[in-house]
């Protein structure tokens, strides 16, 4: 009762969870201004769309993807043997649990109608495929210790998920060795078979059982008359049982568990364990829609659908959207986009896990998906995007086939959207007296080479500008100061920099066009007969600047994290400046 | 004669061409290439945080110090980078120290030993143009080239060592050598542009017009690049604005590795070259 009660709650969970899911990817709207089309729009796309690619000659390479990237997990084999090794272990071990063990009665009583439980090879398999699913746990977990290049790729929840599936096997494995030694289960397996009281009778068999098949009753047979055991346990219980010495695993466990059997049974372990067991097993059916254990619909769909229609490449169409999505479902957290980042090494100078493929991933689906991210959230999403240099490798190697490469695009235009984009981008909404009139405002307006570890300080250096003579060369030679006519004018020239710098007011500079305009072509430090390294100098400007006007940048959050006050519009603090 | 292949973020994906051409055209002139998985040369993370670009850059030479081989890159601006970081590291023990503790947790170290030239200087250097001339089958004969350098290759000359910076002759020795005719054209030393692109387009358009009318009115039928963000900018970039009217169109911009190994006479296949204009030119 219970058992069938908990069983169409969690599978009925499950299927819910399955359908929101799915659902999910016809809501999936990177910005709401984006023409998604409607949500039946959508579903009657992805139902079109398979039926279209299902029935062209596209099947067959939907059909090749299923044999090489989902049966034979060739993808992952490229990521890594041990990967690779882990996954099928775990991918085939369960799936055969289930099929064998789980739905054993309607699966494999069909293909074999004398099929029972406890009985050989069945028996012997069933202990295989748990150990098969333990070892690639096992493997699994080595490898996320050992694979950390200089960050945690594991999460919580790829915690959770390996957790809840070495439960399930190991309550399976407890269950049967508990069942094993269990007095009361012969007991009960006897009156149900045999249809008798007579001790005289029954004794043989106990002793047989206590013997051959290692239960352990609380009090010794009378009879110690092996050879009617025998013959008794030949005649009414060896068609179902083979000796417990092929399920490897439980039978060493029930050696182990011996001790404390007669204890175990008195209690009824074995009934308490098989509510454990199943409760286990159903909350991990339950909860597949809405962990990494979604992977398991969502991987094979991806993969299938990028042999049907190709890599992503230009979400146009209300079509792409709900693809991406699936995409974005698909990821199963594994690092592997992570370890051949091209940007990642910049992770260990700048601390942003959002540098890395897949923790942006994240992020980005959290942008698609609507969610509201708070401002310090979005500025470490935007850093890490701007930062990607779209080198494709990430999406060459996911496991999982998806098109990060064109995430990581849509990525960038939705922070541009709302308001994110990169330093070039918003250091242009004002100019660069507007900058300079907020970092005045700022109080706690100190010097960067205090908070940031920096080598190379060309612009705070008074050595490498000092001998500027403001002879304009570098301004006659800049092409961008030249294109200056019927652009935007660069506000201030690379002399006037220069200048500046002389007369410590490079808060003037820092948002100037002239140095963020700068093509770093390098020109005017060819040119300068004093040796001034002024491009080097317009660098370091830029440096300063992503670190100083990010915080002032928006008005709105009037208490920057340190305590500097950015709502001070007549310049009161001015003098408080340190 | 090895190299250490340093291809950039932006081949892969947004320039095969010039990955297979370069391959082809090294693989006549028996040059090894090896790929090793090399991160971002730190250049675009250099407006941005000095440090992090240094890093970069110097893992890169570790690793290929690692696998006992030198770097050649393809692109000026990795170029740049890997050679403004040398400089940098050879000449500040403190930052030399810093990375390197860093690059220890990998197991990996930079040092000076570790040699970074370009496509074009092994070319010059390395090969040799007496050696070149004997591969050349088909002179691309009459076809008259705008050598454009590319900024980062340049300059600072101090740091990069590349050739003359106000008077550089490499790139057209080496045009001259495939038997196309470089010409001389007054903006060949400036910027292509694309440092700007999609940070102020518009600067970064007016920069490419300039060049292209310059190149045109030299005489020029072609641009002749070796850098991988410069040829994006002329080709695949200039593609995208086809509505702005006053881009010249009728000069293409062309690889140099794709040049050479035309007049190799290798397959234009084999050199990812899908531009007919050049093929029709050199017919022509």
């Amino acid at each position: 009762m219970v058992f069938t009660v908990s069983f169409y709650l969690a599978l009925s969970i499950c299927f819910f969870g399955v359908f929101l899911r799915m659902a999910g990817w016809a809501r999936t709207e990177f910005d709401p201004q984006d023409s998604v089309g409607s949500l039946v729009r959508r579903l009657s796309g992805i139902f079109t769309g398979s039926l279209r690619i299902l029935s062209s000659r596209r099947i067959v390479w939907i059909a090749a993807a299923l044999i090489r990237d989902v049966f034979l997990q060739i993808p992952l084999l490229r990521a890594g043997f041990f990967r690779w090794l882990a996954h099928m272990c775990i991918f085939y071990g369960f799936v055969l649990l289930v099929m064998m063990h789980a739905l054993g009665s309607i699966i494999t009583a069909f293909f074999f109608p004398d099929y029972a439980s406890t009985l050989d090879p069945f028996m012997m398999l069933r202990n295989l495929f748990g150990a098969m699913v333990l070892f690639g746990i096992l493997v699994a977990a080595l490898g996320r210790m050992r694979r950390n290049r200089f960050f945690r790729a594991t999460s919580r929840s790829d915690r959770l998920v390996m957790f809840l599936l070495a439960l399930v096997i190991v309550s399976g494995f407890l269950l049967e060795s508990v069942q094993i030694v269990s007095a009361p289960i012969f007991d009960q397996m006897v009156d149900d078979y045999m249809g008798t009281d007579d001790t005289e009778i029954r004794d043989p068999l106990k002793a047989y059982w206590a013997k051959e098949f290692y239960v352990v009753f609380s009090e010794q047979p009378s009879s110690q008359d092996l050879e009617t055991g025998q013959t008794l346990h030949e005649e009414n219980c060896a068609a179902c049982h083979s000796r417990p010495g092929s399920a490897f695993l439980s039978f060493s466990l029930s050696r182990l568990v011996g001790p404390w059997a007669l204890w175990l049974n008195r209690v009824r372990a074995d009934i308490w364990l098989w509510y454990i067991h199943f409760g286990i097993c159903f909350v991990a059916l339950a909860l597949l829609p809405f962990t990494k254990f979604f992977h398991l619909i969502s991987v094979p769909l991806n993969l299938m659908a990028r042999a049907g229609v190709g890599l992503s490449s230009h979400p146009g169409t209300p079509d792409d959207i709900t693809r991406l999505a699936l995409e974005m479902d698909a990821c199963t957290h594994c690092g592997v986009c992570s370890l051949h980042c091209s940007v990642a090494p910049i992770f260990r100078i700048i601390p942003n896990t959002n540098i890395l493929p897949s923790e942006k991933l994240m992020s980005v689906t959290q942008l698609a998906h609507g969610k509201q991210l708070d401002a310090t959230h979005l500025e470490a999403v935007s850093e890490g995007s701007f930062i990607c240099t779209e080198c494709f490798r990430c999406t060459e190697r996911c496991p999982s086939g998806i098109s990060l490469q064109t995430l990581w695009r849509k990525g960038k235009q939705t922070l541009i959207d709302r308001d994110y984009p990169d330093p070039h981008g918003w250091v242009r909404q004002l100019t660069t007296d507007q900058w300079a009139d907020r970092l005045d405002r700022c109080r706690d307006n100190k010097p960067l080479c205090d908070t940031f570890n920096r080598y190379r300080h060309a612009a705070q250096d008074p050595n490498t500008f000092s001998a500027c003579i403001q002879c304009s060369i570098c301004t006659n030679v800049c092409p961008v100061v030249a294109a200056a006519d019927g652009m935007m004018p660069p506000e201030v020239t690379p002399q006037q920099v220069m200048n500046l710098l002389r007369l410590n007011l490079k808060e003037l500079a820092l948002g100037s066009r002239m140095v963020w305009d700068c093509v770093t072509c390098y020109l005017c430090q060819e040119h300068c007969p004093q040796g001034i390294r002024v491009t080097d100098i317009l660098y370091d400007l830029r440096n300063i600047a992503v670190e100083r006007l990010q915080p002032v940048r928006r008005p709105s959050s009037r208490v920057h994290p340190d305590g500097c006050k950015t709502d001070d519009p007549h310049g009161k603090n001015r003098n408080e400046v340190s | 004669m090895k190299y250490a292949f340093f291809a950039g973020c932006k081949i892969p994906y947004y320039l095969p061409s010039y990955g297979t051409s370069t391959r082809a055209v090294c693989k006549a002139l028996d040059i090894d290439l090896i790929d090793l998985e090399f991160n971002c040369c730190g250049y675009p993370v250099r407006h941005q945080n000095e440090t992090a670009a240094i890093f970069s850059a110097a893992r890169n030479m570790a690793l290929a110090r690692k696998n006992d081989c030198h770097i050649m890159t393809v692109c000026q601006c990795c170029y740049g980078q890997l050679k403004y970081a040398a400089y940098w590291l050879t000449r500040d023990p403190e930052l030399r120290k810093e990375i390197n503790a860093l690059l220890a947790t990998e197991k990996l170290c930079w040092t000076e030993d570790v040699q970074v030239a370009h496509f074009l200087s092994v070319l010059y250097r390395d090969i040799g143009g007496s050696n070149i001339r004997t591969l050349v089958k088909k002179p691309l004969e009459g076809l008259k080239v705008a050598a454009h350098y590319g900024c980062h290759a340049l300059r600072p000359s101090h740091v990069v060592r590349f050739d003359n910076p106000m008077a550089p002759t490499i790139f057209e020795e080496l045009v001259a050598l495939t038997g196309a005719q470089p010409v001389d054209w007054p903006k060949r030393l400036e910027c292509c542009g694309n440092p700007l692109w999609e940070k102020n387009n518009r600067l970064s358009l007016h920069l490419m017009k300039k060049k292209l009318a310059d190149a045109a009115d030299s005489g020029a039928q072609i641009i002749g690049t070796a850098c991988t963000y410069c040829q994006i900018q002329f080709d695949a970039i200039r593609r995208t604005v086809s509505e702005d009217a006053s881009i010249n169109r009728t000069i293409t911009a062309v690889l140099y590795s794709q040049m050479l190994g035309l007049s190799f006479g290798l397959e234009r296949n084999d050199l990812g070259l899908t531009n007919d204009a050049i093929m029709n030119m050199i017919n022509g």
